[in-house]
């Protein structure tokens, strides 16, 4: 049952990114076009996201997942040279290739191969990750 | 377009319950960087077959809809294959280190009116923003 919710919420969450034209990278980067023709379009997706989504967390905030388990746990609220370092470096390249990592797995069957030569890379990113992490937040 | 906003909502009301549905079945967080990199790095090894699951219907999806409608909206990724190398070495590395990307510090994290979401999704549209400005503006190679 999990996997199959799993797929589902996979499935939602990629026709969602497919028809709110955030797979366009296009689209993205024009978000983030400040000072050229700016399009809106994403402040709209992130309002119609996080509406559901919070309403979701309301109904966290009590009781247990319906198939077992715990609700995750809220993170220490600690703004650690990683998150911003780390989110400061996705910013550039989500600006340079207008691709994030859900809209870059939505659009993996249908987008053609610059789409996969970003999926790679990224992919490549993800494992060296690890190691630089330790390296951050080690204490100097 | 004028419609493009009201797309925008839905889809994004579409993204923001696949997130309610993961969170209250599942138990689980709809964070695309996490779901995938616990896979390529191993730390995802005891829920594997969920995050393949997950994987399986953001892909598939899509392309069951480009296979069935006909409909295919162009993703317009650019030519720059030195952009999209970096650009996805970028963001592969960045999502991992900060710990989560759009859906996961963005969506569910600001949802939750969660500290470090709301400061990474600052972070990253800002640098975003500077990234465009850069490559779009002054250099001219996206």
């Amino acid at each position: 049952m999990r996997i199959l919710i799993a797929a589902l919420a996979g499935g939602l969450f990629g026709a969602g990114l497919m028809l709110s034209g955030m797979t366009d990278t296009e689209k993205v980067r024009g978000f983030l076009d400040v000072f050229g023709a700016w399009d809106p379009t994403l402040m709209f997706v992130m309002a119609g996201a996080i509406a559901p989504m919070a309403i979701a967390w309301w109904w966290a905030a009590t009781g247990t997942p319906l198939l077992g388990g715990r609700f995750p746990d809220r993170a220490a609220p600690e703004i650690s040279r990683s998150l911003v370092l780390g989110s400061a470096l996705f910013g550039i390249g989500w600006g340079l290739a207008g691709l994030c990592p859900g809209p870059a797995l939505a659009a993996l069957g249908f987008g053609g191969p610059g789409v996969w030569i970003f999926g790679i890379a990224m992919a490549v990113g993800m494992w060296i990750a690890p190691h630089l992490r330790g390296r951050l937040d080690a204490p100097a | 377009m004028q419609t493009d906003w009201i797309w925008g909502l839905v889809g994004g009301g579409l993204i923001g319950l696949a997130g309610a549905v993961f969170l209250l079945a599942n138990g689980r967080i709809m964070g695309a960087s996490g779901l995938i990199g616990g896979l390529i790095d191993g730390s995802g090894r005891a829920n594997a077959l969920e995050r393949l699951a997950f994987l399986a219907g953001l892909i598939g999806v899509p392309l069951g809809i480009v296979v069935l409608s006909g409909w295919r909206p162009d993703p317009h990724v650019t030519s720059n294959i030195a952009a999209l190398i970096a650009g996805g070495l970028a963001v592969g590395i960045g999502t991992r280190i900060a710990n989560g990307c759009t859906s996961g510090h963005g969506v569910c994290g600001i949802s939750r009116l969660s500290l470090r979401g709301i400061v990474a999704t600052l972070v990253f549209i800002a640098s975003g923003i500077a990234s465009v400005a850069v490559f779009r503006h002054l250099l001219g190679v996206i």
